[in-house]
This record gives C-alpha cells, sequence and structure tokens, in this order.
C-alpha cells in the first residue's frame, strides 16, 4: 500500500521508510475507527429514517440534481488527488500543486453545494430540531462535511508545505495519508448516497 | 460575555459542597506553592511536562490516576456513610449531592482512576518488554496524556463551578436531555468523556503500531510476554471501542446544545438507542480495563513463581478470544429494555461463553504457581487475591447473564456488588501488582514490601466486607444509588458495608505509606543491576530507571522468556564492541499546549462561552498544524554519549564482563 515511497529512487534510508509504514498502520487504524464513528451514525440513521413525526421526509426534502452533483464533485475530486499522488510520486512539484489547487476547489464546490442544501431546509422549517430523522439526517451527512472541511484546510496547509519545503520524504508521507483520508471520504460519501439520498428520494 | 456563567456557579448551596471546593482549590494551591518553593517550575516544565518519553509519560499517567483514586475514593466512603445512616432520614447528604456523587465516583474510577493507570502501566511496560527504544508515536502519547489529563481537570473543576452530572456514570436519557437536566452537570460529564475518549482512541493506535511493527528482531508475535499480549488486544479495543462512546456522548451533546431529537421523549428520539451505543463502547471497555490486568498478573505470577506460565499459546488464545468476544456482549447491560426473547437468549449465552477464555486464564495462572518456588512479594499477594476474589464475581456475573435472572437483580445492589467484584480485584488490583512490580523499573529502588503487604490486608478485607453485604441487599430487593429507605432489615448490612470502606481507607494510607517509606529509604532499597527479581523478560535487561534510548543495542531474541534465556546462554549484559548513534524524540510543548486548549474549550463548551470555544479551536489548529509541519523533531545522543552512559552504568554493577 505504501510501496510508491518506500520505492522512491535515490531515497534509500530503512529508517524513514519504517517511520512512513508506521504512520501509515497508525493513519489506517484512526480511519477504521473513524469507520466505526460513520457506521454507527448509519444505524442510528437507519432507526431513526422513519421518525418524521408529521414534519417532511426526504421525498419532499432531497433534490436528486443536487445530490448528484455533490456525488460528481467528490468522485472527481478523488481521482484528481489521485493525479497529484501520480506527480509526488514523479517528484513533478509544480503538477503536485496544480492538482491539489483543482482537488480543493472541487471539495469546496462540494461543501458549498451542501451547505446551500443545509441552509435551505432550515429555512424551510425542516431543521436538526423538527424531528428525530431530520436530526439524524443533519449529524450523519453533517459530520461528514465537517470531515471534508478538515480535508481542505489539510490541502491547505499540505500545499503550502509543498511550496516551501518541497517534495521531502516527510511531505510526500504527508500527501500519501491525506490521500487516504480524501479516498475515504470518498467510501463515506458513497454510502451516504446509497442509504441517504437514493432510498429517500426513489 | 461569559455564557452561562455567574457567581451562582460557586457551590455555596451546601456546607459540604462548599467543604469539597476548598479542598480541590486548597489543594490546587498548596501543590502550586510548594513546587514555587523548590523552584521546580522549570525542572518540571523541561523535564516531565513536555517530555514525549515513554517512561516519564508513564510516570505521569499512573500519578494522575492515584490522585484520582484518592478522589474517586472520598466520593465512595461518602455514599457508604449517607447510607449507613440514612434510615428514615435525609442523612447527611442532600439528594442532588448525593446524585452527583455517585455520578462522579464512577466516572472518575473508570476514565480517570482506571484508564491513566492502564494506559501508564502500557507506556512503562510494553516498549521495554519488546526492547524498542520508543513507542510509535512519541508526541501523540504526550498527546494522549494530556488530553486524559484535560478530561481529569474538567471533572475536577466541576468541584468548584457548578455541579457535575446527577445522572450516573451511564449518563442515560431522557434523564441527561436537556428538559430533565437543565444545568451544566451532564455537559461536564459529556465534554470529560469527549476529550479523554479521544485521547485514549489515539493511545489505543498508538500501542497497535508500537507492538506490531517496533519488536526487537527475533521476536515473533508468540514470543512477546502475556502482558504485551493483553496490551495489543486491549489497543485493538480502545481503538474500534471508543468512537462508540464519541458518537453516543456526542449525540446527546447534540441534543442538549442544538435541541436535536436522538434521544428524546418527544418528536421521534429513540433513547434505547443511547443504550445501544453507550454499551457498544462500554462492554469492550470492561475488556480493555481488565485485559491488561490479566497481563500484569501473568508477569508476576511467573516472576515469583520462577516458573515458565502454564499454557501460554492458551492464555494468548484466551486473550484473543475475549477481545473478539467483548463486542457481542453488550446487550447484557439491558436486558430489561424488552427485546424479544430470543434477542436477550442470544446476548445471554455470549455472555456465558465469554466466560469461558476467562476460566481458562484462572488455571494458567493456578497451575503455573504448582510446584513453582512462590515468593510473596505484594505483587503476588494482589494476584492470589485477585484469582480467588474475582472467581466469586466471575459466578455472579453468570447468574446475571441469565435474563430471567437478570430481570429479578436489574438496578438492584447485586449488580453494583458484580461489577465491583470484577473490577477490584481484577483490574484495581491487577493495577497495583503492576504498580509494585515495576516500580523499581521506573524509579531505580524497590518498595517498601511490608507496608505494601499490610496495604493488600486491608484492601482485600475491606472489599469483602464493603460489597458482600451488597449482594446480600441485592437479593433483599435494594436498589441501587438511593439517598434515603424506610427498610430497617437494610441498615446493619449497610453499616456494615461503610465499615469495609473504613478498612479500604486504612488500605489507601497503607499505600501512601509505602511510597513515602520507599522513597526515604530509596538508597538502602537501591536496584543498580536493574533486574531487581532476576527477571526473566526484556524490561529487566536494561537499566533502572532506562536511559532514554532504553537500549543501547537492541536486543536479538531467541525465546517467549529472553532475558532469562541471555542468563542461560552466558550472554546477558555483555558490553558491545561498539556504540553508534542513537537518535531520540525531543521534548514537544504541542502536547501539554493542546491539553490546556482541550480543557478550556470543553469548559467554554460546558459554560456556552462561544468566543472561548472559537478562540481555542482556533489555536489547537494553529498548534497541530505548526507541530505537523515540523521535521526536525528527533535529535542525536552520539555514540560517545551512549557509550559515557552505559559505562556509567557497567561501573554501577561492578564491571562484569
Amino acid at each position: 500500500m505504501n510501496a510508491n515511497v518506500t520505492a522512491m529512487p535515490g531515497r534509500p534510508e530503512t529508517a524513514e521508510s519504517d517511520v512512513h509504514e508506521q504512520r501509515a498502520l497508525g493513519f489506517w487504524l484512526y480511519l477504521m475507527g473513524d469507520a466505526v464513528i460513520f457506521a454507527l451514525l448509519f444505524m442510528t440513521y437507519g432507526i431513526m429514517v422513519g421518525n418524521t413525526v408529521g414534519g417532511p421526509a426526504g421525498k419532499t426534502l432531497f433534490s436528486l440534481n443536487n445530490a448528484a452533483l455533490e456525488t460528481a464533485l467528490l468522485l472527481v475530486s478523488s481521482m484528481t488527488f489521485g493525479f497529484a499522488s501520480l506527480a509526488s510520486r514523479a517528484g513533478n512539484r509544480s503538477a503536485v500543486l496544480s492538482w491539489l489547487l483543482i482537488t480543493f476547489v472541487l471539495g469546496a464546490g462540494f461543501i458549498f453545494l451542501e451547505v446551500r442544501e443545509f441552509l435551505g431546509m432550515i429555512g424551510a422549517g425542516a431543521g436538526p430540531d423538527r424531528s428525530g430523522f431530520l436530526s439524524a439526517f443533519f449529524t450523519l451527512v453533517g459530520t461528514h462535511g465537517t470531515h471534508v472541511s478538515v480535508g481542505l484546510v489539510w490541502i491547505l496547509i499540505m500545499s503550502g508545505q509543498v511550496v516551501f519545503k518541497g517534495l521531502s520524504v516527510p511531505v510526500v508521507s504527508r500527501l500519501f495519508r491525506l490521500g487516504l483520508f480524501w479516498h475515504f471520504l470518498d467510501i463515506a460519501w458513497v454510502g451516504i448516497f446509497s442509504v441517504v439520498y437514493l432510498p429517500g428520494l426513489l | 460575555m461569559f455564557g452561562k456563567l455567574t457567581i451562582e456557579a460557586l457551590p455555596l448551596y451546601s456546607a459540604i459542597a462548599a467543604g469539597g471546593a476548598l479542598v480541590t482549590v486548597g489543594g490546587a494551591f498548596i501543590v502550586f506553592v510548594v513546587i514555587t518553593w523548590l523552584k521546580a517550575w522549570k525542572y518540571l516544565w523541561t523535564e516531565w511536562l513536555t517530555s514525549v518519553d515513554h517512561k516519564r509519560i508513564g510516570v505521569m499517567y499512573i500519578v494522575l490516576a492515584l490522585i484520582m483514586l484518592m478522589r474517586g475514593f472520598v466520593d465512595a466512603i461518602m455514599m457508604r456513610a449517607q447510607q449507613a445512616m440514612a434510615l428514615n432520614s435525609n442523612g447527611y447528604l442532600p439528594p442532588e449531592h448525593f446524585d452527583q456523587i455517585f455520578s462522579s465516583h464512577g466516572t472518575i474510577m473508570i476514565f480517570f482512576m482506571a484508564m491513566p493507570f492502564m494506559t501508564g502501566l502500557l507506556n512503562i511496560g510494553v516498549p521495554l518488554q519488546i526492547g524498542t527504544r520508543d513507542v510509535a508515536f512519541p508526541f501523540l502519547n504526550s498527546l494522549s496524556l494530556w488530553l486524559t489529563s484535560a478530561g481529569a481537570g474538567l471533572v475536577m473543576v466541576s468541584l468548584v463551578i457548578g455541579k457535575f452530572s446527577t445522572a450516573g456514570w451511564t449518563g442515560y436519557p431522557p434523564y441527561s436531555g436537556i428538559q430533565s437536566n437543565p444545568g451544566v452537570g451532564v455537559d461536564y460529564w459529556i465534554w470529560a468523556l469527549l476529550i479523554s475518549g479521544f485521547g485514549s482512541t489515539l493511545s489505543g493506535i498508538n500501542f497497535v503500531v508500537t507492538i506490531l511493527k517496533r519488536r526487537a528482531p527475533g521476536m515473533t508475535l508468540m514470543r512477546m510476554t502475556p502482558f504485551t499480549w493483553t496490551a495489543l488486544c486491549t489497543s485493538v479495543l480502545m481503538t474500534f471501542a471508543f468512537p462508540a462512546l464519541t458518537v453516543a456522548a456526542g449525540l446527546l451533546a447534540l441534543d442538549r446544545l442544538l435541541g436535536m431529537h436522538f434521544f428524546t421523549n418527544e418528536l421521534g428520539g429513540n433513547m434505547m438507542n443511547y443504550a445501544n451505543l453507550f454499551w457498544i463502547w462500554g462492554h469492550p471497555e470492561v475488556y480493555i480495563l481488565i485485559l491488561p490486568a490479566f497481563g500484569v498478573f501473568s508477569e508476576v505470577v511467573s516472576t515469583f513463581s520462577r516458573k515458565r506460565l502454564f499454557g501460554y499459546e492458551s492464555l494468548v488464545y484466551a486473550t484473543a478470544a475475549i477481545a473478539v468476544l467483548s463486542f457481542t456482549v453488550w446487550l447484557h447491560h439491558f436486558f430489561t429494555m424488552g427485546s424479544s426473547a430470543s434477542v436477550n437468549a442470544f446476548f445471554g449465552v455470549t455472555t456465558m461463553i465469554i466466560a469461558v477464555p476467562t476460566g481458562v486464564k484462572v488455571f494458567n495462572w493456578l497451575l503455573t504457581m504448582y510446584r513453582g518456588r512462590i515468593t510473596f512479594h505484594p505483587s503476588m499477594l494482589w494476584t492470589v487475591g485477585f484469582v480467588v476474589t474475582f472467581v466469586i464475581g466471575g459466578m455472579t456475573g453468570v447468574l446475571l447473564a441469565m435474563p430471567p435472572a437478570d430481570f429479578l437483580m436489574h438496578n438492584t445492589t447485586f449488580l453494583v456488588a458484580h461489577f465491583h467484584n470484577m473490577i477490584i480485584p481484577g483490574v484495581l488490583f491487577g493495577y497495583l501488582a503492576g504498580y509494585m512490580y515495576w516500580f523499581p523499573k521506573a524509579f531505580g529502588f524497590r518498595m517498601n514490601e511490608p507496608w505494601g503487604t499490610a496495604a493488600f490486608w486491608f484492601w482485600i478485607i475491606g472489599f469483602y466486607l464493603a460489597f458482600m453485604p451488597l449482594y446480600v441487599l441485592g437479593f433483599m430487593g435494594m436498589p441501587r444509588r438511593m439517598e434515603q429507605y424506610n427498610d430497617p432489615s437494610w441498615q446493619p448490612w449497610l453499616i456494615a458495608a461503610s465499615l469495609g470502606a473504613v478498612l479500604i481507607l486504612i488500605g489507601i494510607a497503607c499505600l501512601v505509606m509505602q511510597l513515602a517509606v520507599s522513597i526515604r529509604d530509596r538508597r538502602k532499597a537501591a536496584d543498580v543491576t536493574g533486574d531487581p527479581y532476576d527477571g526473566r523478560t526484556l524490561e529487566w535487561a536494561t537499566s533502572s530507571p532506562p536511559p532514554p534510548y532504553n537500549f543501547a543495542v537492541l536486543p536479538e531474541v531467541r525465546d517467549r522468556e529472553p532475558l532469562l534465556d541471555m542468563k542461560e546462554r552466558g550472554v546477558v549484559w555483555q558490553r558491545p564492541r561498539a556504540y553508534e548513534d542513537i537518535e531520540i524524540p525531543k521534548n514537544s510543548a504541542a502536547g501539554v499546549v493542546l491539553g490546556g486548549l482541550a480543557f478550556v474549550l470543553g469548559f467554554g463548551m460546558v459554560w456556552h462561552i462561544w468566543w472561548l470555544v472559537i478562540a481555542c479551536g482556533l489555536a489547537m489548529w494553529v498548534t497541530l498544524a505548526l507541530r505537523a509541519s515540523d521535521d526536525e523533531s528527533d535529535f542525536v545522543l552520539t555514540a560517545a554519549e551512549v557509550a559515557g552512559i552505559e559505562g556509567a552504568r557497567y561501573r554501577s554493577m561492578g564491571n562484569p564482563t
């Protein structure tokens, strides 16, 4: 999973590759813990989806166009992050920066759409305090959105590191973990799209 | 400006609460004055608070645990005194205050006594036993410590500013919801748990990676010490169970802060979901606490019986089986919720099954002692006391595992007696055994044994006297957490239980005396070899206290008991031909700074001081970003410096070849 960095030409120090390997494993474990959080939020959503207590349900609240556009933005951003990873392996600093920038813009577009959707719902009297269903919806989708926002800040920090430090071993190692994080959020979103939006609308 | 915080928050509603606040503030003030008087602030900051050395972090964890043990015990003896006198009367505690006391007792003992004690022992024991120079993520280790301390700090502050939760240590809604509990108590409880819980998740990740990736050459998984095995299983559980606590407490916080309806009575809330979420964490937590204690017992019983552990492999498999099964029994905490008979039966059966691997371990320890040459070091006494007492608790547990029986016992003092019967011998005795066992390793001198022995006897007799009556009271139908009662047949048993608490108080006094006497006699009890018990595992191969790098040359492991193996081959403590440069992580203030910010952030969340929350949040981000961009987190100890430290050790040992 991390051969890309350990096999990097010209940087054969074993100690550093050990460090990278340990950090990658630690980060995987963190992501699995995070996955438990998402799993329990999905479970909570599942048992509360019917608790609309006379309030609006997903059918009237969700927009397939909006959800589809969000999905497209996030999936494409995962691909552009992949290009950034490839560029970091090739040692191409300006390409890494450009792809990170594009990923940031796509992610920010996703957050924009999500915030607009949330504000629209709250404005229409369907805020998280309206019913158990809406509490579960806002919390599950909002937790994902918070993660994406954290990822955006992290992309900015890493872009700064690429500018000031170049593609040094520690920077590439951090980019690798940022990539794991970003792709993980994609998987979580696919779950949200298929558990929240599709059944809500169909 | 200060949110909900006003001068009313001071605990002037009762003399006892005000007294508790005064003791807390006074204690903090005395510590402050003493440190200032000793001019020790700089030493404390550079050598301890900013340290990322796992041994020092371990010591700090255990200091925190012992302080919180005192606080939690004061709560306990106050409850016992109240119940002993509250027949047809109000006793001396108003109901509101009594409720705070039982809530803080449980919260403190689980989260801020047992968890830090356990993490402290892991920090001291595991890296040395696997022959590595540090944990995988030394800075995260420091961060975990300070997040745990921040949580403990919030519980302590609730004594002085505002009130603590009255909803018990489990905080069940709807009683813990905003309608029934509009004050700040539950918020203190939530934020203490969220902050320290995140620290525990990080500790779990840290130790899984450390154990899987940093073992000395030759140390295969099946050559790891039993303590390391239990530490590995516990760390896996911490990594995967604590997120459930984060979800349970987080959703409750959303209910309270933003008016959501996860667990409310109205508008589609589902309060039983809370019970499920809480115990999905809560039951693995029992094993998170108890497995490392099992590990300590295994080390102690083998060392002080002078025998290899009997049935090592069965113990390892039993540990792993317990870790997996611990995720399958959570529903037995609320059989009375009203699930179908088949669901209750399933969880009843899994609960009985999980008792089997635990039973296997009892035979491991007994058969290790069989025909061993036993030395009754205090650690060994705690172990023997544990085996006998724990089996009784195990039997009452299997009793409760039957749903029909549980329906009768649910929420009675029988349950209280049962889980104290598991946790006091199974967790606390284990940690105290580990504390006395590894104390010479951490400080370079042995602990006083007579005072340790006295502590053991007061604790165990006090335990039986305090908790056996609660079994009886449970059969008599006494519910737990009663501030007053009107059944005179209960009172004699409650008086007996309070006398048990007094014996335990003497036991705690003996622990304090033991520490004081040991420090006074430290020169006489100095341990120059680093191997005070003729040990069998790697932690005894290095000096006491170990140098910052633990091992000048990483040991080659050829056996399950590597030090014994080296002794038998006659290659122990040989001087290497040459030393090499060693990279050591630099101290970092970021951990203690982040912990302090988390504490203030939690305080702001409790009192709705939003500007403070935002400021702390931003400051935490900046601190993290700076720390995460630091590429020079190590410094190099040169071969000559290492040779100097090692040479001094060999001279003090009388220059063995």
